[in-house]
């Protein structure tokens, strides 16, 4: 009964209809939908710059493209894809709409700060785009010196303003939800019953508080060097490159939680809710995070094993990457663990959690690899780490990505979407991102360098396989594109809670009202205090 | 605490002054912490720099002014004393005395930056702006050029800083003025407080690091 009435209260999205609603608003969820609709333009732009790269590298010449113009595609896929769509996406969309349902508020602390953080987004935007529309950007994302300040002749200019600017759009989010988790939870609710997605998104914010201003000063500094012609990295006048790969990596390897460490809070939302079941070692979960944060200051020059650091930092740096590990695997056998014996259920989140805990798998072993020195010397800018990151960043973020977008669509729409033709866009994703990447590793080992456009013909056969698999992967993305908007228009009423998961969230109405709660919830339970087994087949009939 | 009077100062997202109060206070410190790592990039590099040239260090930092740097780090401390002094006259709901506080408290600022603006059309005049007027006498002058570089980055971003800090104290003195806070209610106050001593806490780093190599020596 409640499921038909819930199309016609009042609710954030139908509050009000006007560009000015929505422009102005300081609903965190409105400000939620705003990011999720940017960052798939950008994901869009960055999609369309692997393509370029893909169908170039489809023969040993590169016909495609000259070399100047694929330096420039795989520099603007990589910044794209990085600045303007991982580092916001789940911290910007999932958890801005649900930081504050989740620990029972009526918003973030900071409202107007919210707002914000999206212009500035917009502003960091623009000026790339426009670097991008001037003749693009040929530095690589790393944007190493001298190269970036002194010798490239490109829009670097613009693009470093761009990300400088972007940067504070993470910091003022990061600073919202600290605040907002410290200071906003409900009744009852203490730090160890909250959902570990709080905890990840806290472990998240805290990298963007202290890696973010790094990157930023180090990005300015590049700036200046090729505004006013000296700068500090100039080895001309004494200046140190490494120094700008140390400052630049300080915040680009924690950069890479900022990415994964959100994605890991869905799986644990998802894998506990479709499986029935307590989370196995919850406050080990929780620490692994904060972990995670913490250790992931510490590794930084496992980037730099070839660059010139000394053989003993070198040595320091690999030995503390192997710490990652081991937070990292204390995740993937917790969400195992929590699994077993479970009643599960396959509906389409939970494939791409599945997604996320094999291919995050792969991931991370072979980035254990890399982090050991002398094999890194051996593949060191090879497709091996190309195929190693895009499993952490594809394979990882953007299936927790996914997973998050198919499990809280239905409150953030209050519609369904059709659950055949998801499960058939989970399966191809899974298939085509295995076969995009998995070849990578393989041409990586023997030798195939990375950021060419040519190269020896005996590699063909796997760089065909890989942009075969490009394309089945980018048919995956494109599906739930179209099946998303159908089901806003056509969709079945989801009723508040579809999937029976426990969870402040699914107390309120899909969509949720202006200020998400009637009234504070009062919390006096664990996290996911699921009975085993147990499907609440009443709850979701109403 | 929330009693009638005040509950009209509570934002929508909060339950009760205390918490609002509490979150502007946490954010202010997370916001610090952002800026600590912030100015933090930039001292990484003069260490290291200062460690591997610091005898082109000591001989560059010879053209600071040590008198017009010492009477602006007087400046910014006793502007940090009438802040301090200010977020006291807003603990006792004294709302004139709030206002000429700030007041002091920007000319302050606004004399430091102008002392500042002198300090760099001297450096002009003497040819140690580098990319646009450089020319150093003497030797190391690449690694003379690095240590300019960092002074007028490091100080130019605190600079910017400290006009931001005027900037928010004359929101705060007009809001003061409006007559937005009270005894009970004066964290805005209390916030941009915190913002106005980080600003001084920088420039106490600054000071020696960049003025007083030499002396140091």
């Amino acid at each position: 009964m409640e499921a038909s009435e819930s199309t016609d209260h009042v609710n954030y999205l139908n509050n009000g209809y006007g560009v000015k609603s929505w422009l102005l608003t300081t609903d965190h969820k409105r400000i939620a939908i705003l990011y999720l609709i940017s960052i798939t333009i950008f994901f869009m732009i960055g999609g369309f710059f692997a393509l370029v790269i893909r169908l170039t590298l489809l023969s040993p010449e590169g016909t495609l493209v000259s070399a100047d113009t694929y330096n420039k595609m795989f520099t603007m896929h990589g910044i794209t894809m990085i600045f303007f769509f991982l580092i916001p996406s789940i911290p910007a969309v999932f958890g801005n709409f649900l930081v504050p349902m989740m620990i029972g508020a009526r918003d973030l602390a900071f409202p107007k700060i919210n707002l914000l953080s999206w212009y500035v987004y917009i502003v960091g935007g623009m000026f790339t785009l426009t670097a991008m529309v001037m003749g693009g950007v040929d530095t690589g994302w790393t944007f190493y010196t001298p190269f970036s300040s002194g010798y490239s002749h490109t829009n670097v200019v613009p693009t470093v303003i761009g990300v400088f600017i972007l940067g504070f759009s993470s910091i003022l989010t990061g600073l919202n939800f600290i605040v907002t988790i410290h200071k906003m939870r409900a009744p009852g609710l203490t730090w160890f019953r909250l959902p570990l997605f709080i905890w990840a998104h806290y472990a998240t914010s805290v990298i963007q508080i202290l890696g973010t201003p790094v990157i930023a000063i180090t990005l300015a500094l590049v700036g200046f060097e090729r505004i006013a012609g000296v700068g500090i990295f100039d080895p001309n006048i004494g200046g140190d490159p490494i120094l700008f790969q140390h400052l630049f990596w300080f915040y680009s390897h924690p950069a890479v939680y900022i990415m994964v460490l959100p994605a890991m809070g869905v799986v644990s939302e998802v894998v506990t809710c479709f499986s029935r079941r307590k989370l196995f070692g919850y406050r080990q979960m929780a620490f692994a995070s904060m972990a995670i944060a913490v250790f992931g200051f510490l590794v930084w020059g496992h980037h730099m094993f070839v660059s010139g650091q000394s053989v003993y930092a070198g040595m320091a740096f690999s030995a503390l990457s192997f710490l990652v590990a081991i937070p990292s695997a204390v995740k993937v056998f917790n969400w195992t663990a929590t699994l077993y014996k479970g009643t599960i259920r396959f509906q389409t989140p939970v494939l791409y959690a599945f997604g996320f805990i094999g291919l995050f798998t792969i991931g991370g072993l072979t980035g254990i690899v890399l982090a050991t020195l002398p094999v890194d010397v051996h593949v060191h800018d090879t497709y091996f780490v190309i195929a190693h990151f895009h499993y952490i960043m594809v394979g990882g973020a953007v299936m927790g990505y996914m997973a998050a977008l198919h499990f809280w669509w239905p409150k953030m729409t209050g519609k369904l979407y059709s659950e055949g033709w998801s499960k058939l866009a989970a399966l191809i994703l899974f298939v085509g991102f295995n076969l995009t990447f998995f070849p990578q590793f393989i041409l990586g080992y023997l030798g195939m360098p990375r950021r060419y456009h040519i190269y020896p013909p005996e590699f063909q056969v796997l760089n065909v396989l890989s942009t075969a698999g490009a394309s089945i992967l980018g048919l995956g993305y494109i599906i739930p594109f179209f099946y998303l908007m159908w089901s806003l228009r056509k969709g079945k009423t989801a009723g508040d809670n579809p999937w029976n998961a426990k969870g402040l969230e699914w107390l309120t109405s899909s969509p949720p009202p202006t200020f998400n709660f009637e009234k504070t919830p009062i919390v006096n339970e664990e996290a996911y205090a699921y009975t085993d087994g147990v499907f609440e087949e009443d709850v979701a009939g109403g | 605490m929330a009693n009638e009077h005040s509950s009209h100062y509570v934002a929508h997202q909060f339950d009760d002054l205390e918490q609002q109060k509490e979150a502007g206070t946490l954010g202010m410190w997370t916001f610090l912490a952002t800026e600590i790592l912030f100015f933090g990039g930039m001292f990484m590099a003069y260490f290291v720099y200062r460690f591997s040239y610091p005898d082109a260090f000591a001989a560059a930092s010879h053209y600071m002014d040590i008198l017009l740097g010492g009477i602006n780090t007087g400046v910014l401390l006793v502007s940090s004393l009438t802040m301090a002094l200010a977020v006291h006259a807003a603990q006792e709901g004294k709302r004139k005395q709030i206002i000429l506080f700030l007041i002091i408290t920007m000319v302050f600022g606004v004399t430091f930056l102008v002392i500042k603006g002198f300090e760099y059309h001297h450096k002009y005049v003497e040819h140690l702006v580098p990319g646009w007027n450089f020319e150093y006498k003497g030797p190391n002058a690449g690694k003379a050029e690095i240590y300019f570089i960092l002074y007028f980055v490091m100080t130019g971003f605190h600079a910017l800083h400290l006009i931001i800090g005027i900037g928010v104290l004359s929101v705060i003195a007009m809001m003061t003025a409006r007559g937005n806070f009270t005894k009970e209610y004066y964290s805005p106050v209390e916030v941009s407080g915190l913002y106005w001593h980080f600003i001084d806490i920088v420039w106490i780093f600054l000071y020696p690091l960049l003025y007083l190599i030499h002396v140091h020596k």
